[in-house]
């Protein structure tokens, strides 16, 4: 184990984690302001609920996505400090104009949304909802732009020292952001954030229906939920259909690992699931041919250019990106199956008879997240042995004085931190959704509420975020 | 714009960054190490919620520095990091701490549950406040770095008699600077608690500082070296001091707000002293001064550096007014309603 590997481990682990909880934020922000909208709009008291209880597990998921994220910014550094000296001048731009430009306002504004509800008026309080949702949304362009650079870099030139490339300077800032594949990733990764939100939303209102309790809010919120899931789930699938197309074009090694293609010139089938081996060059399970091939060009006879064409040590793990890659197709299509059926028996108005789609509706919390998480493994994985691809190898832009029994201890440091936090996370979450939204009165509550004494005194009060 | 123009003036942005978080996120760390010295749940909540909305946008000042220098000086950013390895990644885990225990602890109205958390966050925001001054203390005697720039030393040389002075004075800035904000945010009998430890933890600093600034003196001249050639530079420590000397006078008249002006001058006076001292390096090599890391020869290029001005300049302005918006809006002495943690 050197520290090139362990690096790679420590990325990948803490970026996974951070991973889980941005999307989740997002998607609620998305899902609050509808409800916000909804609230000025109809007057109604139901509405104020719904956003008191999404506004406290949305501070949750935005508290972890904060803790977890400073991580994120200075690991560059810490662990990639060649890397860093190489990309600096490109790559620091797009992460220091997140931090100016998104962070910024989505924790300003945040402010207002947790802590203001008594200090502005509803318009304000209405448009720093809208702000932090901004806020967080800028913040995936700025840092998906920077990894999209890193997946197909335009814009720059190499420097070269002694013959060798040392550094990537920008000679135009416009081709930077927009890379062939900036535009394309970041309309998938954002809409599989929005995604997070609706099915998280779909997911506690069904259990609240299921329990029958908070019936009229619930049932609200899965209407909301519905029409937001639908819409996105399919968009997903095209946006998706863009990225292959794009990979395609722009990583073509990846693309043959995302289907286990060896061939170098020949139709490409697709799987529906399979294991591939990677020494006898084959996949097996289902496998319908010259699938790919019709997807990406409309004729199945069309050659897509396959792994053979690569040098081995040039080539991805071919077995965990196809996994991972049809991990989340599997994961999408179900998405769109769930948001399909929803819609056809609320249309029957025959929906909340349905207990068994309310169980599934209960379980599909998890489908995005996982989705999300395979979609960058995929990504990730699938761009190496490059970091910056076609440039620079991962191995060549690790920390040069790190030692292996550092990087070590702290992904023991991490691992341990973060299991607390996962567990604490799902705790606090369960505890949320069992105490269920505040009542339904728009009466200001008293001034102190949440005091230890009060709790003795009244042993089912609860305290609010 | 010509590169060496460009190079100072983010310098001096950098500067500004990390000054803005010095000041804000300053009195919320002090606030963190202080308030588990009161005992009543209701007024540990009243001084958490002195911060509780606008701590996270404090963070945002080190994010964005960080983002900034990587930007802007992106071999400095490489040698630090890596070479503070352990130290970031404790900074790190101090950091998280305190993100989550501050999220946490209102939770659960277990008193267990709720202490465990007070004592997290008091125990990290000090691991922090320490570690930023081992930081700076470091960063003002310099690192051992090889001719490509990297840091030779290993951990136990970080961890010398100078940088932990630093930790010490840095530990009692913060904590006078948030106990001064908590004066100007608390009322009744906590305020007059809470004006108690101003006059403590003034005193504490006053007598690190005055520490720091002699050893610095005596030992480190080449941080001195600039006020010697242009002593028109000297106006900014007389600045500090009397910026310093004017925070136990108001207390003394009950001027919080005056007092807390005077202790962000502070803060101003003392970076910009430390900037002049370090200019124009950023990490000095006193193994070989030659490959040290100076803003001359460690930057991005000029057409980044310009990008990267255009953005400060659109967004600075931007980020400042409603910044101060919302500090305008959580003016007022803090009060505990159902959104509070
Ligand atoms: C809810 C989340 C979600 C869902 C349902 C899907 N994806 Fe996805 N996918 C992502 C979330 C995601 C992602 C996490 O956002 C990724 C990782 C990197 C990126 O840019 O987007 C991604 C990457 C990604 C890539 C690789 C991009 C790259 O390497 O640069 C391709 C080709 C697809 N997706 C294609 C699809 C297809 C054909 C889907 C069919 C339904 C699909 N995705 C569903
Ligand atoms: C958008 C910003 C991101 C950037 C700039 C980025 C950059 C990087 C870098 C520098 C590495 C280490 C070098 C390497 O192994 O290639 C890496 C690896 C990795 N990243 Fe990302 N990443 C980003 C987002 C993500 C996300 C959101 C995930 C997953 C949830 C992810 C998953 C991984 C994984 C699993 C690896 C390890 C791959 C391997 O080493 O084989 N990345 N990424
Ligand atoms: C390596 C890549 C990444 C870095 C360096 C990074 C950095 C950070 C940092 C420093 C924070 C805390 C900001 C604060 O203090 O308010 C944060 C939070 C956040 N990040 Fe990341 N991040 C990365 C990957 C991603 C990705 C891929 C996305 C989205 C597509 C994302 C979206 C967010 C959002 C929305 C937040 C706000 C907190 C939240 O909503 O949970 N980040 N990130």
């Amino acid at each position: 184990m050197n520290a090139v590997f362990l690096s790679r481990l420590q990325f990948g682990l803490t970026i996974s984690f951070h991973y889980i909880f941005p999307p989740l934020s997002i998607g609620l922000g998305l899902m609050m302001v509808i409800m916000e909208a909804l609230h000025l709009k109809t007057g109604k008291a139901v509405y104020a609920q719904m956003l008191r209880f999404w506004t406290g597990i949305f501070a949750l998921t935005f508290g972890l996505g904060v803790a977890t994220g400073i991580v994120m910014e200075f690991e560059f550094g810490t662990n990639w400090a060649n890397y860093s000296r190489f990309v600096g001048d490109v790559f620091g731009g797009p992460l220091a104009m997140e931090g100016i430009f998104a962070f910024f306002l989505e924790s300003g504004f945040l402010a207002i949304l947790l802590f203001g509800h008594d200090k502005v008026g509803k318009w304000l309080h209405f448009f720093s909802t809208v702000m932090v949702f901004l806020g967080s949304a800028f913040s995936a362009v700025w840092i998906t732009v920077a990894n999209s650079w890193m997946q197909t870099p335009r814009g720059f030139k190499l420097v070269y020292k002694h013959g060798q490339p040392v550094a990537a300077h920008v000679t135009n800032f416009a081709q930077v952001v927009f890379n062939p594949s900036s535009i394309d990733r970041l309309t998938h990764t954002f809409v599989g954030a929005l995604l997070s939100g609706a099915f998280l939303v779909l997911s506690v209102s069904a259990f609240y229906l299921l329990r029958r309790r908070h019936e009229d809010c619930a049932r609200r919120c899965i209407k909301i939920a519905l029409v937001v899931a639908m819409g996105t789930s399919l968009l997903q699938l095209l946006t998706g259909d863009f990225n292959a197309r794009m990979i395609a074009r722009y990583q073509p090694a990846k693309l043959a690992a995302f289907e286990g293609h060896f061939k170098a010139d020949a139709p490409a089938g697709m799987s529906i699931m399979g294991w591939v081996d990677t020494k006898a060059q084959k996949v097996y399970g289902l496998r319908i041919p010259g699938m790919l091939s019709w997807l990406l060009y409309w004729n199945p006879k069309h050659p897509v250019i396959g792994l053979d064409h690569f040098k081995p040590a040039d080539r991805p793990p071919v077995n965990p990106v196809f996994q991972s890659y049809h991990i989340m197709v599997a994961m999408g299509m179900a998405m769109i199956g769930l948001a399909l059926l929803g819609c056809f028996f609320w249309w029957r108005d025959s929906l909340w008879r349905q207990r068994w789609l309310l169980w599934a509706f209960v379980f599909s919390a998890i489908a995005p997240l996982i989705a999300n998480e395979a979609g960058w493994f995929s990504a990730e994985v699938g761009r190496q042995p490059w970091i910056v691809y076609g440039i620079l190898k991962t191995s060549q832009g690790v920390s040069p004085h790190l030692a292996a029994g550092e990087v070590l201890a702290s992904i023991i440091m991490f691992s341990f931190i973060y299991l607390l936090l996962g567990a604490l996370f799902v705790f606090l979450l369960t505890r949320k959704i069992l105490a269920g939204p505040p009542p339904v009165s728009d009466a200001p509550v008293a001034d102190g509420q949440g005091k230890l004494t009060d709790a003795v005194l009244q042993p089912n009060a609860r305290l609010s975020a | 714009m010509n590169l060496e123009v460009d190079q100072i003036i983010w310098f001096i942005l950098l500067g500004i960054l990390f000054t803005g978080y010095a000041i804000l996120d300053g009195f919320d760390l002090g606030v963190g190490m202080l308030h588990v010295f009161v005992q009543d749940d209701t007024d540990r909540r009243l001084l958490i919620n002195s911060i509780g909305p606008i701590w996270d946008g404090n963070e945002v000042w080190l994010v964005t520095g960080g983002g900034a220098m990587f930007a802007a000086f992106p071999y400095v950013y490489a040698t630090l990091f890596s070479g503070f390895y352990l130290i970031f990644m404790a900074l790190l885990a101090a950091l998280i701490f305190r993100a989550v225990s501050i999220e946490f602890r209102s939770k659960l109205l277990s008193t267990r549950w709720r202490s465990m958390w007070d004592w997290a966050f008091a125990v990290s925001s000090l691991i922090a406040t320490v570690l930023l001054g081992a930081f700076v203390g470091n960063l003002a005697v310099g690192l051992p770095l090889n001719a490509k720039g990297d840091y030779i030393g290993g951990l136990w040389h970080l961890v010398g008699p100078y940088p932990l002075l630093v930790s010490l004075t840095t530990v009692a800035l913060f904590t006078m600077h948030g106990s001064i904000y908590l004066a100007l945010r608390t009322e009744g009998d906590l305020q007059s608690k809470v004006a108690e430890w101003v006059h403590r933890t003034t005193t504490f600093f006053i007598i690190t500082a005055v520490t720091t600034a002699l050893v610095t003196l005596v030992y480190y001249p080449r941080l001195t070296r600039a006020f010697r050639h242009s002593p028109g530079f000297f106006v900014f420590p007389i600045l500090l001091m009397l910026a310093v000397a004017n925070v136990p006078r108001e207390i003394a008249r009950n001027k919080f707000r005056r007092a807390f002006i005077s202790s962000c001058l502070s803060i101003v006076f003392l970076l910009v002293v430390l900037s002049i001292g370090l200019f124009p390096d950023l990490v000095y090599a006193p193994n070989h001064p030659d490959w040290s890391l100076s803003i001359f020869n460690s930057s991005s290029t000029l057409k980044t550096l310009n990008i990267m001005l255009i953005a400060a300049i659109i967004g600075i302005p931007v980020v400042l007014t409603y910044t101060i918006y919302i500090y305008w809006v959580f003016r007022d002495k803090v009060r505990l309603g159902s959104h509070s943690y």
